[in-house]
């Protein structure tokens, strides 16, 4: 995964109401999360850093962020952990908080891991701070954050099933328009270079690929473990 | 602090160290008992092997000493066994056969004592045989004779096991055959009962072998158990041993050496992460023979070469021949152009595999150019690109804008026929190098 294929925006992402964005960082290796914190110190406040499973859950609650910065790989469970925990604790209300998930690894089985289990974006390590900024300002306001590489992912997933029987065409089929957007996420190019080449607007992009988002993560269990079944993730 | 003793001092000690007695590895004919023997007492080999076929008449006597002797006495540790001379054996079991004539010529009368003494011979042998097989000694000496080959002593061990269990039981047959067979002869009545008493009482006997024997044979396989997993994690930690310090430490010192050098410490930290990527989780496919391999090692070549970083995407994957070869160096074309003239630090490469045609682009945000105004001379683009995906069929395009970058778009169409494994199978994932900026 590389930077978010936005351009990275100009100056300090902000809140509509003029407040900073509160950024929760989950990593087992102290000095990646001073690493991050000083470069994201200029863009966004960081509110609070755990290094474990359990740290995190209860530190999300506490503080209530709005993006949390999350590595995949940690002990005892790592980010698909913590997502389930928060996601889909019992007892806690569903915190309007949104994941990125933030890791060295770009194997597929992490990256379409984290995203089914509710990450709004998948970033590499290697990104630079400006397109972090970017990316975690992105997932804030509600868009994913699509990499070339995530759409590689993606169109691989889906492409390897569409000549086989679609349980729920609705759900788990990618329109074409999806795909063609895709396709150019993958190629390289800007939201705002999809829309110049689509004829359509920036919005329609981002509605788009959220959508294609939303199917990866509701796509029914079966067409998951034959997916992973093919790749011998499982 | 271990006292580790002067070359003067070893020698006074192997001096005074009184001779153990040791079965002969060279001379051995049977078990090399003999043999020790005789190099122990300084006699002549021939005279101790005669005493012992002799000493069978002697209500095999013979067999029992030589029995409690392999038992006993540790076998020499200094070099491989010689193979036995069988023909050697020839003589000997001669001479016995004598002996015994003789013994069942002259002694006649003494029927009984003599049969139960040959029956406690047998036993003692039996007895004998289990015992050695299960003292930990001789697994150790395969170990201590072979320090150079710590495999071999498993491969030894492993085949040892079916030798081990065959005298085993063999060893167990004996005993019970000679419990039953002296139950029989010292039982007042000679009917069917006493040989149903010989065999509870074989039975029992051989009972107290096993729990006598069985601990010490546990541990033994629990411990060649332990040594044989302790084997394996040792072999991988040294694998991965060895990688780090082949590839990763060197990188390392390397960047630290060019640390004044952005450009050729992004270059090593790219080579060495794509390396270790590749190690770390991709399966493995050939560049000649798969599309998206051969893509990949182009992608890796370009950023070797140029020390930038290409993003590449590939979905889907097939088998390569001649067209689709073309295809592969008409993108590395693309990539170099892009690299050379475009003056950036990120080149995206995209490719399809569709069941009717290949696609790949090329894409950089670098300065772009006006096709319009390339001149007729340069044959890069001319040749390398649209020239050659002509020739096979294909198609290029190439389209440019100065200040917003390039982006090649090759298509080759292919035919179903030679596509390859089919959906059921596609390349487990887009290939994973890393792309980025690198400046975190």
């Amino acid at each position: 995964m590389s930077e978010p294929t936005s351009q990275p925006a100009g100056g300090a992402p902000e809140q509509p109401d003029g407040r900073r964005l509160r950024v929760f960082l989950v990593d087992d290796h102290a000095m990646f999360r001073t690493g991050v914190r000083a470069e994201l110190g200029a863009h966004v406040d960081v509110v609070g850093e755990a290094s474990t499973v359990a740290e995190a859950v209860s530190g999300i609650a506490a503080v209530g962020p709005d993006v949390v910065l999350l590595d995949v790989h940690m002990p005892d469970g790592g980010g698909r952990a913590v997502l389930d925990a928060v996601l889909r604790g019992s007892g806690v209300a569903r915190p309007s908080v949104r994941f990125l998930a933030l890791s060295v690894s770009d194997a597929a089985e992490d990256v379409i891991g984290l995203i089914r289990a509710g990450a709004r974006g998948y970033v590499t390590k290697t990104i630079s701070p400006d397109d972090l900024a970017a990316a975690i300002q992105r997932v804030a306001d509600g868009d994913a954050v699509f990499s070339p590489r995530l759409a590689g992912f993606v169109l691989d997933a889906f492409a390897a099933r569409s000549d086989t029987p679609v349980v729920d065409p609705e759900l788990d089929q990618l329109t074409n328009r999806e795909r063609e957007v895709l396709r150019l996420l993958a190629r390289g190019y800007a939201y705002k270079e999809i829309a110049k080449e689509l004829f359509i607007s920036i919005k329609t992009v981002e509605t788009h690929v959220s959508n294609v988002l939303r199917k990866l993560q509701m796509s029914n269990r079966y067409e998951l473990s034959r997916w992973a079944a093919d790749r011998r993730l499982i | 602090m271990v006292h580790v003793p002067s070359a003067e001092e070893a020698a006074i000690t192997t001096a005074i160290e009184p001779p153990r007695l040791y079965r002969s590895r060279e001379q051995r004919v049977v078990a090399g008992v003999a043999a020790g023997i005789a190099h122990h007492l300084r006699l002549p080999v021939v005279g101790v092997r005669v005493a012992f076929v002799v000493l069978i008449g002697f209500s095999g006597l013979g067999v029992l000493l030589y029995a409690a002797f392999w038992a006993v006495v540790p076998p020499a540790t200094a070099g491989p066994p010689k193979r036995r001379d069988l023909g050697e054996l020839l003589p000997f079991v001669a001479i016995g056969l004598g002996v015994i004539l003789i013994q069942v010529l002259v002694f006649e009368s003494s029927g009984v004592s003599a049969t139960a003494g040959w029956l406690v011979a047998v036993i003692a042998v039996g007895t004998g045989i289990i015992w050695h097989q299960s003292a930990p000694e001789r697994r150790r000496a395969w170990r201590e004779t072979l320090p150079q080959v710590p495999w071999l002593g498993a491969v030894v061990d492993e085949s040892d096991r079916r030798a081990f269990l065959l005298r085993f039981i063999g060893g167990g047959l004996l005993v019970a055959v000679g419990v039953i067979g002296v139950v029989a002869v010292y039982s007042p009545r000679g009917d069917f009962a006493a040989v149903v008493n010989g065999v509870i009482f074989a039975l029992v006997g051989l009972a107290g072998v096993g729990v006598v024997t069985a601990p010490v044979l546990w541990r033994t396989f629990n411990q060649l158990r332990a040594e044989r997993e302790g084997r394996v994690r040792e072999q991988e930690r040294a694998e991965l041993a060895a990688m780090i310090h082949d590839q990763v430490l060197h990188t390392l010192a390397l960047i630290q050496r060019n640390a004044a050098d952005p450009k050729a410490v992004q270059r090593l930290a790219r080579g060495q992460e794509r390396t270790l990527r590749n190690w770390l989780y991709k399966p493995t496919a050939s560049p000649t023979e798969r599309f998206a391999a051969a893509l990949e090692q182009v992608a890796a070549e370009v950023e070797d070469t140029f020390g930038l970083s290409v993003e590449a995407v590939v979905v889907g994957d097939r088998g390569t021949d001649e067209r689709v070869g073309a295809l592969v160096a008409a993108t590395r074309e693309a990539l170099v152009n892009a690299a050379r003239h475009a003056g950036v630090q990120t080149v995206s490469l995209y490719a399809e595999v569709e069941p009717e045609q290949l696609s790949v682009f090329v894409r950089d945000r670098g300065a772009g150019f006006d096709p319009a105004r390339v001149g007729d001379h340069r044959h890069g683009v001319r040749g390398s690109i649209v020239g050659r995906m002509r020739r096979h069929g294909g198609r290029a395009e190439i389209i440019s804008t100065p200040g917003s970058g390039t982006e090649v778009r090759l298509t080759l169409p292919v035919g179903p026929e030679n596509r390859q494994p089919g959906p059921q199978s596609p390349r487990p994932t887009p290939e994973r190098r890393q792309p980025g900026e690198g400046q975190t």
